[in-house]
């Protein structure tokens, strides 16, 4: 097993999951800040409790599955999932929506939980149940990552790359107890969305019986394909947002 | 009941976001995998085409989000 085979997997599945555990991050940090650790705490270990459980009641019932069918229906969940976020940092980077904030996001989550922070060191449901939900919702975005970019015989390098980056998140967030919003999260989201797509698109190829050019090295092809296609959606939409800015103030 | 139609909610969501984007990679998808499969004159490039499609599906989607 060489870099060039274990590379792509392990890089995607720990930018990707980078993402995913920041944001889950910033909801936990807000919940415990807000209405105490306990509960946060409790909200996220029963969190990763249930995928820990669905990960061993269905992993295992993934082998059963063939292997072009797997990569068939796996990559068309992946090229919706890439295409989405690609999407969307287009549109961010070209201006027409905003940014991604964590420090907004933390925010946002502070004033749900009822804004003033008074750290109760008894259980409080809604708390527990906020930090459940970002667990389990963006955890599964990482569980989905880690098989969709491990599907060709790659899951130990994908869930190396997945460990990597919640330890890196999780280390971060107890040295420094605030939003992560250093990390360039939409630079990142817009390099995820590239990679995700690039997989997604191959492994359907792969699932239906299409012939890649170079077989496994297309797939930096693909990202390279990819990265022009979405350069040139920010270029317009870039264009069109001045356009309706200047419109705008020619109205006001 | 609402729990559970709110977690499909949020499930669907993270693959479809705007619908005519998903509508028209899995209608490409339809195509190019299976339809031009039994081509046989198109089938060795049914990648390198059906990657071009993508590009092209979410490029042209950009610009029409751009200028809603």
């Amino acid at each position: 097993m060489t870099w060039t085979h274990v590379g792509p997997a392990l890089i995607a599945s720990f930018l990707a999951s980078m993402v995913e555990f920041v944001e889950a991050l910033t909801i936990v940090l807000a919940v415990g800040t807000i209405r105490g650790w306990k509960s946060a705490l409790y909200g996220t270990f029963a969190g990763v409790a249930l995928l820990v459980l669905m990960v061993a009641i269905f992993g295992p019932a993934l082998n059963r599955v063939p292997l072009h069918d797997l990569q068939l229906v796996i990559g068309i969940l992946l090229l919706l999932f890439g295409i989405r976020w690609l999407r969307k940092a287009v549109l961010r980077a070209g201006g027409k929506i905003s940014l991604h904030d964590e420090a907004a996001a933390y925010e946002k989550t502070r004033v749900k939980l009822g804004g003033v922070a008074h750290g109760s060191s008894s259980l409080d449901g809604v708390a527990v149940i906020t930090a459940f939900k970002a667990v389990v919702l963006e955890g599964l975005e990482v569980v989905f990552i880690v098989i969709a970019t491990g599907a060709n015989g790659m899951l130990i390098p994908a869930s190396a790359g997945a460990l990597a980056a919640g330890i890196v998140v999780i280390t971060l967030g107890i040295a420094i107890h605030k939003p992560l919003t250093r990390i360039p999260e939409n630079t990142l989201k817009y390099a995820v969305g590239v990679i995700l797509t690039a997989f997604g698109t191959f492994w359907i190829g792969e699932g239906s019986g299409m012939v890649w050019p170079g077989r496994d090295e297309s797939l930096l092809g693909l990202a390279a394909l990819f990265l022009v296609a979405s350069l040139i959606g920010v270029s317009i939409t870039r264009g069109s947002t001045k356009v309706s800015a200047t419109e705008t103030e020619a109205a006001g | 009941m609402n729990a559970i139609s709110e977690a499909l909610k949020e499930f669907i969501g993270l693959f479809v976001d705007d619908g005519s984007l998903a509508i028209a990679s899995v209608v490409w998808i339809v195509i190019v995998a299976f339809g031009l499969a039994r081509v046989p004159t198109v089938s060795a490039w049914r990648g390198p085409l059906f990657a071009v499609g993508i590009a092209v599906i979410l490029v042209e989607n950009v610009v029409r989000s751009a200028r809603r």
